[in-house]
């Protein structure tokens, strides 16, 4: 098993803590099936080598996922010139993040971390410039938070150097409230991606919980358009025959 | 926010994104520092064919910083590294925005950069 980046660093009060689904991510973008799948759709092996890959990560939390990513690159996809980026609509996320990442990538030759923005899903990207999307959403399906409250809770309190109680509940309530079926945020960010992933080789991986009708979503993509592909890759929490959570992978296949 | 971050970013507003001035963003009022770092060649030659050169050009001029080329150098410039490649990950990785404003050619919005991060999150009725 490949090392757990650090994130000792980051303040959980405001800031999702690595939990089951964050890990689950980690062992299936690094088990032998995956990194064969991305060896082979990223041309490891050619000596024509593509263009460098980009990664990014919608909501990153407390950035553990794509920093296992970015320091792991040359495992995952046999390759050390892949790029990353990270999104959170969170700020202080995107600070927390940013340093775990940075942590983690010990050496210029081990990939290129690009930034973290503050942004809502993928929307300040480029269309289909991202080769490879890895989304854990807030999927516990109850009530979205009042947004209203963003743009004050997103920055600490004027002239203050903490934030409040108040302030932590809701940026943690980002964290996992998703909203009808858990599936409000994720919703929104499917109709994104046929739009933002590369078209040649674009891939993205998304987490899902048993209320989030894993197989309506996965039909979902698969009516896209010729080619699309959706496959549960990943599962834990075996419960009564019950998956709890499950990585469900897309991608369009090419004739 | 590094200056490569730039090369794949656009306006947050949807209506936006269909319009070709809608990207490159313009960085104004902008205050650089440089962070450095060690080159990796193999990123260097593989980011080429991603770069949107003329764009890159428009930014770098806009930043006051030392004209680029008219056209990308090519992989075979780059050397063990050479000054061009030197130079281009200067330029593409250790230049960067600490604070500052991105602003949309196609719609006006400026989006602040704060401590190295870019908020592109909008007012409600934006999106
Ligand atoms: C379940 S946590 C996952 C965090 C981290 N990726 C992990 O696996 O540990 C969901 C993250 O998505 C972020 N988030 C929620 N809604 C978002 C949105 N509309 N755009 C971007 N990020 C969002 C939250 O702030 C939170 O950091
Ligand atoms: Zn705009």
């Amino acid at each position: 098993m490949l090392p757990t980046p650090s994130t000792s660093h980051v303040d959980f009060d405001r800031v999702y803590e690595p939990a089951e689904d964050s890990y689950l991510l980690l062992d299936t973008l690094s088990s032998a099936d995956e990194t064969a799948f991305l060896h082979d759709r990223f041309d490891a092996a050619s000596k024509q080598p593509s263009s460098s890959p980009l990664v990014v990560e919608v909501g990153v939390g407390s950035g553990v996922v794509l920093a296992f990513v970015a320091a792991n690159a040359e495992i995952i996809f046999g390759r050390h010139d892949v790029l990353t980026l990270g999104t959170d609509i969170n700020s202080f996320a995107c600070q927390a993040a940013s340093k775990t990442i940075h942590n983690a990538v010990k050496s210029a030759q081990t990939s290129i971390f690009l930034d973290v923005v503050n942004s809502d899903l993928a929307s300040s990207l480029r269309p289909h410039t991202i080769d490879l999307l890895i989304f854990n959403p807030p999927y516990v399906p109850t009530r979205l938070p009042d947004f209203s409250r963003h743009d004050s809770y997103n920055d600490l309190p004027a002239g203050q150097t903490s934030t409040t109680f108040e302030q932590d509940s809701y940026l943690l309530e980002l964290a996992y409230a998703g909203g009808i079926d858990g599936m409000e945020v994720t919703n929104r960010m499917l109709e994104q991606i046929p739009q933002i992933l590369s078209f040649d080789r674009g891939v993205a991986y998304l987490l899902l919980c048993a209320q989030n009708k894993p197989e309506k979503v996965k039909q979902c993509v698969r009516d896209w358009g010729t080619g699309w592909k959706a496959e549960t890759i990943g599962t834990s929490g075996k419960k009564a025959g019950w998956e709890r959570l499950q990585i469900v992978k897309m991608w369009q296949q090419k004739n | 926010m590094k200056l490569l971050t730039l090369n794949f970013l656009t306006c947050a507003i949807k209506t936006c994104k269909t319009s070709p001035s809608s990207f490159p963003l313009h960085p104004q009022d902008a205050e650089l520092e440089i962070v450095e770092s060690d080159v990796n060649m193999a990123f260097l030659r593989n980011i080429l064919p991603r770069l949107m050169w003329e764009e890159l050009r428009g930014i770098t001029r806009e930043l006051g910083l030392p004209e680029l080329p008219e056209t990308a150098p090519a992989a075979e410039d780059l050397g063990e590294p050479s000054q061009v490649a030197k130079d281009l990950h200067r330029l593409l990785l250790e230049t960067s925005i600490r604070e500052g404003k991105l602003v949309c050619g196609n719609c006006g919005h400026e989006y602040a950069v704060k401590e190295g991060i870019a908020n592109f999150l909008l007012p409600g009725h934006l999106v």
